[in-house]
This record gives C-alpha cells, sequence and structure tokens, in this order.
C-alpha cells in the first residue's frame, strides 16, 4: 500500500503539489490525468526523490520520506521517467542491468527479456539507435529489474504510435497481475486511462479535483478536464 | 635551429628524443586518465592532482628504501610492489577527501577549484613535514637501467619502454572496468544523467567517491612512473598538473583515445624541442601551438560523436 498524506511539493517559492493524501492499495492500477503543467511530473519525479518534497510518504507502512533515490527504489518504488530517459550510449543490456543495483546485481532476468522479445534481439545496440516504442520498453525493463512493489510511469504513451499504445497497456496488467505490482501512472491520453486503469484521479493546479473507480467514472466530466 | 646538422643525424636525434619522451607521455596520460574521469563523472577539477601523484611518487621511494635495506634479494621487483601500494595510497586518501571535503561541494565548481588548491597546498606541506624539503630519488634495479642499442646512434631506454609498456595496459585495465564492471557501468550511467540514475536505483554518491579513488589511484600510479624521470619533492607535482590540464583539454574531455593521443603529441614535441632549445622555451612553444589549435577546434583534437 501506498500512502501520502500532507504531500507538498514546491519548486522554490511556487508550490506546485499542495497537501496531497492519497491511498493507492497493493494491486491497483491508479491513472493520475490532468493537462500539461499541472503537476504531474512534478509528483511522480518527487515519489522517487528526484525533487524534494515534504510531508509523509509511506510503501507498505515505511516511511520513505527522508530517502535518496536510491534507497526509496531498494524500498520498492520502480520509475519509468516523461520522456523515458534511457542511458542512450549505453546498450540496451547495460540499461536494464543499471536497474538490477537495487537488487545486488547479477544478469539480466530471462522473464524480463520474455516480457518484450525485442530487447533480447537489441540487447547489444545502444539505447539511443531504439525507436520511441522500443525505448518505452526499454525504460520499463530498466524499472522492473529492481523488482518494484510500486511501478510509477510518467506519461507512458506519449509520442508513441496509436497501435503500440494499446500493447503497453496489455502488457502492463499482464505485468500488473504477474508480478502481483501497484501501478500509478500519469496520462492525458482518456481512452488509454479507461483501458488500463482500476481508478481515475483527476489534479487540476497540484490538487486532486476528481478520484472515481474505473467503472463509475463519468467519461464527459474527465474528459472537459482534460479539454484545454 | 636545425643548422649544423646532417639529415642522418637530424633522424636520430628525433629518435633517440622521441624515446626519451616515453616516460613523460606515460605520466602525462595516467595523470590525464585520473584527471578526465574525475572531471567527467563529477565535473571537478582536481587541483590538487599533482600532489596524490607525488603521493604515489613517495610510496615508490618509501618501497624502494625498503626492499634495499630488508628485501635486498626482491630488489629487482619492488617497482611492481610500489606501483600497487602507490596506487592504494593515493586511492584512499582520494576516497577521505572524497567524503571529507568534496560531496560537500557538488555542483559548486568554483569552490571545488579553491578547496582542492587548498588541498594541494595542505598536502604540499604535509610532505614537507614527513619527508622533508629536500628532493628524493630512487634507485632503479639494474635490468630497469641501460637501454636498447636499435641503431648505432639510436639507443631507447629500458625503463620508458617498460613504463610505456606498463601504462598501456593500466590504460586498457580502466576502460574494461569502465565497459564491464558493475561499478563502471554504474559510472557511465551517473555520467550520462545524474538523478536518472538515482532514479533506477545507483547510489550515486557510493559512485562518486569510487569514481574519485579510482581517478586519483590512477595519479598515484603516475607518481611511481615520475619517479624515473625526475626526483620526488613536495612541489614537484606542480610543474606537472599545468601540463595535465593542457593534455586533457587538447585531447577533449572524457575521450580516452584523445587524451593518449594528445598526450603523445605534447611529451614529443616537449622532448624533442627541449634537445634544440632550453626546457622552457620548449614549454613556451609546445604551449603556443596548443592555444593555438584550441583556437581553432575549441572542442579538442578528438571529440566523440553521440547522438543524443
Ligand atoms: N524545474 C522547475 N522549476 C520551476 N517550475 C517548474 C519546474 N518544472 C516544472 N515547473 C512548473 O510546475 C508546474 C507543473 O509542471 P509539471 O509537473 O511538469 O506538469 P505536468 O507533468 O502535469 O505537465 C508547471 O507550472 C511548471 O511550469
Ligand atoms: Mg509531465
Amino acid at each position: 500500500m501506498l500512502e501520502l498524506s500532507d504531500y507538498n511539493v514546491s519548486y522554490g517559492q511556487s508550490r506546485v503539489i499542495s497537501d496531497f493524501n492519497l491511498t493507492v492499495p497493493d494491486n491497483e492500477i491508479v491513472a493520475i490525468m490532468g493537462r500539461n503543467g499541472m503537476g504531474k511530473t512534478t509528483l511522480l519525479k518527487s515519489l522517487i526523490g528526484m525533487i524534494p518534497m515534504e510531508g509523509s510518504i509511506r510503501l507498505n507502512g515505511v516511511e520513505l520520506s527522508g530517502c535518496k533515490s536510491h534507497k526509496r527504489v531498494k524500498s520498492g518504488l520502480g520509475f519509468v521517467p516523461q520522456g523515458r530517459m534511457i542511458f542512450s550510449t549505453m546498450t540496451v543490456k547495460e540499461n536494464i542491468e543499471t536497474g538490477l543495483t537495487a537488487v545486488g546485481g547479477g544478469s539480466v532476468p530471462s522473464d524480463l527479456y520474455d516480457l518484450f522479445p525485442v530487447l533480447h534481439e537489441m540487447r547489444k545496440r545502444r539505447g539511443g539507435n531504439l525507436s520511441g516504442g522500443q525505448q518505452q520498453q526499454l525504460a520499463i525493463a530498466r524499472a522492473l529489474a529492481s523488482n518494484p512493489r510500486v511501478l510509477i510511469l510518467d506519461e507512458p504513451t506519449e509520442g508513441i504510435q496509436p497501435s503500440i499504445i494499446k500493447d503497453i497497456a496489455k502488457t502492463l496488467r499482464e505485468i500488473r497481475d504477474a508480478r502481483n505490482l501497484t501501478i500509478l501512472l500519469s496520462e492525458q491520453v482518456l481512452s488509454f486511462a479507461l483501458d488500463i486503469a482500476d481508478r481515475i484521479l483527476v489534479i487540476e493546479k497540484g490538487e486532486i479535483v476528481h478520484d472515481d473507480p474505473r467503472d463509475s467514472v463519468d467519461e464527459n466530466k474527465v474528459a472537459s478536464y482534460l479539454a484545454v | 635551429m636545425f643548422q649544423g646538422y646532417t639529415a642522418a643525424e637530424l633522424t636520430s636525434i628525433f629518435a633517440m628524443q622521441g624515446f626519451a619522451g616515453l616516460s613523460l607521455f606515460s605520466v602525462f596520460v595516467l595523470m590525464a586518465l585520473g584527471l578526465a574521469i574525475i572531471f567527467g563523472q563529477m565535473g571537478v577539477i582536481n587541483m590538487a592532482h599533482g600532489e596524490f601523484m607525488i603521493l604515489g611518487a613517495y610510496v615508490t621511494y618509501l618501497t624502494s628504501n625498503f626492499f634495499s635495506e630488508h628485501l635486498s634479494s626482491m630488489f629487482s621487483l619492488y617497482f611492481f610492489v610500489a606501483m600497487i601500494l602507490a596506487f592504494i595510497a593515493a586511492a584512499l586518501l582520494g576516497a577521505l577527501v572524497e567524503w571529507v571535503l568534496i560531496r560537500h561541494l557538488y555542483r559548486r565548481p568554483l569552490d571545488t577549484l579553491l578547496a582542492t588548491w587548498g588541498l594541494s597546498l595542505i598536502l604540499q606541506q604535509g610532505y614537507r613535514t614527513i619527508f622533508g624539503a629536500r628532493e628524493v630519488g630512487v634507485t632503479l634495479p639494474d635490468w630497469l637501467m641501460g637501454s636498447y642499442a636499435i641503431t648505432d646512434m639510436i639507443e631507447v631506454p629500458v625503463n620508458g619502454l617498460f613504463v610505456m609498456c606498463l601504462t598501456i595496459l593500466i590504460t586498457i585495465g580502466v576502460y574494461l572496468v569502465m565497459q564491464k564492471s558493475r561499478l563502471g557501468k554504474q559510472t557511465r550511467a551517473v555520467v550520462q544523467n545524474r538523478a536518472m540514475a538515482g532514479a533506477v536505483g545507483i547510489n550515486t554518491e557510493k559512485v562518486d567517491r569510487f569514481t574519485f579513488a579510482l581517478g586519483c589511484g590512477i595519479a598515484g600510479i603516475a607518481g611511481s612512473a615520475f619517479t624515473m624521470i625526475g626526483s620526488t619533492g613536495p612541489t614537484a607535482g606542480q610543474l606537472y598538473i599545468v601540463d595535465t590540464f593542457l593534455v586533457v583539454v587538447f585531447g577533449g574531455a572524457s575521450n580516452l583515445l584523445g587524451t593518449v593521443a594528445s598526450a603523445f603529441t605534447i611529451s614529443q614535441a616537449q622532448s624533442t624541442m627541449e634537445f634544440f632549445l632550453s626546457g622552457s622555451m620548449a614549454k613556451v612553444l609546445t604551449l603556443l601551438t596548443v592555444v593555438g589549435i584550441l583556437m581553432l577546434r575549441p572542442q579538442g583534437l578528438f571529440t566523440l560523436k553521440i547522438r543524443s
């Protein structure tokens, strides 16, 4: 269970996330929706410790607020950033290996390659030479390598062909089922969120303005939040 | 400056001076390698790098003394032991300095410059207190003395060849550590994207300490090589730090091959010109040439093309 309470994130004086209180139960897929600039990236980066936050973040009861990024990964958070941010001059295999650091290294587990066969084919290529969709798979594999309890993805569909977006939704659900993962992702594409999530949140100006289970979600209302 | 020499004489002078410059080349490569690794990893310019080299030189001196007093039967092997000890000593001091000083100053380049410069003064004074202000030299084992005569006129110093081979081995070793080892891969990830490296689970502080220690340790080995071309004194490192910066900048930072080529060019130019001109005049000419080339190619002679 991931719990945020009295959670705040600021850049200097300007507060971007204010007084978040959020509980994500195990095994749930939560989509955080919101237009550009509403604070999705800020929230997710702060969860993994790339941006300082205030308040409390607990994973299965363990407080992570004072922890550096690598400790948070070790405690069970995995992160797939917006724009993938793979290590472009390193090979595909080496990229995945960086994710193994938190679990003591070793060689890339074969089940990761089973999930993403294309990464096995391309394991000796430099990450920077992969297509957008392949890079996204690589970023997910790299995050999964640390065997997280909660997988955090920031706009995983950004810049990816519609045909591949369907695959990503399917794969993520499979991964959740196979590994009993909790998934927290940010999204602007409503159809993808409806496809994958069990629960849909909308944030606006750093506050949660909408929080509904997938089955009872009012699509028009969410769409109106996303309209520019 | 060449008049009065026949063509054959000139050829052999160039060859001789070239071979004489091998040790200098080795010192440059090792120093530049350490400096560039540290700079590439954490953007820290280590002004005390020359003093880490001198630490290695003193360790070599101590080892040579110890062997000649207590293990004289194995004196011929002391240099190998000395190199390993020099590496360890300089790496340990490096790790300590990183922990006490550098890690508090990351992302403050001017402060690290000042702090490491201050450190260099502290170390110099420390050496003066411990070893005295007089310069010390090591005795080379017999097999490192002398030279091979290739022709009647051209002779190659054995120690220069030996140190160059070692340098090549160490350079390859460092390359392999960076490419293959777990810490090496983590280092490359941190160099590419520090925040992201942390977010995939890499302890970037540990990687920083490792890199700094590795860079300083290589400087320690440079110190071992240095004992073959100069005598070791508290401030001897100062003379080399400027040349090393020159090598790094000229080679284009963070490029192994560029560093080696640039070290070769500068050491050879210096060594050859020293035969015809005074030492300081040779330095001035080298410096002017490098500055001239850098004005044409600010990114250095060699730069790696990486797609972003
Ligand atoms: N490094 C930064 N410094 C200051 N303000 C920032 C920084 N990054 C983002 N912001 C601001 O924070 C707000 C939220 O941005 P972001 O979290 O990137 O939103 P989203 O991911 O939802 O598009 C925006 O108003 C943006 O201008
Ligand atoms: Mg964003």
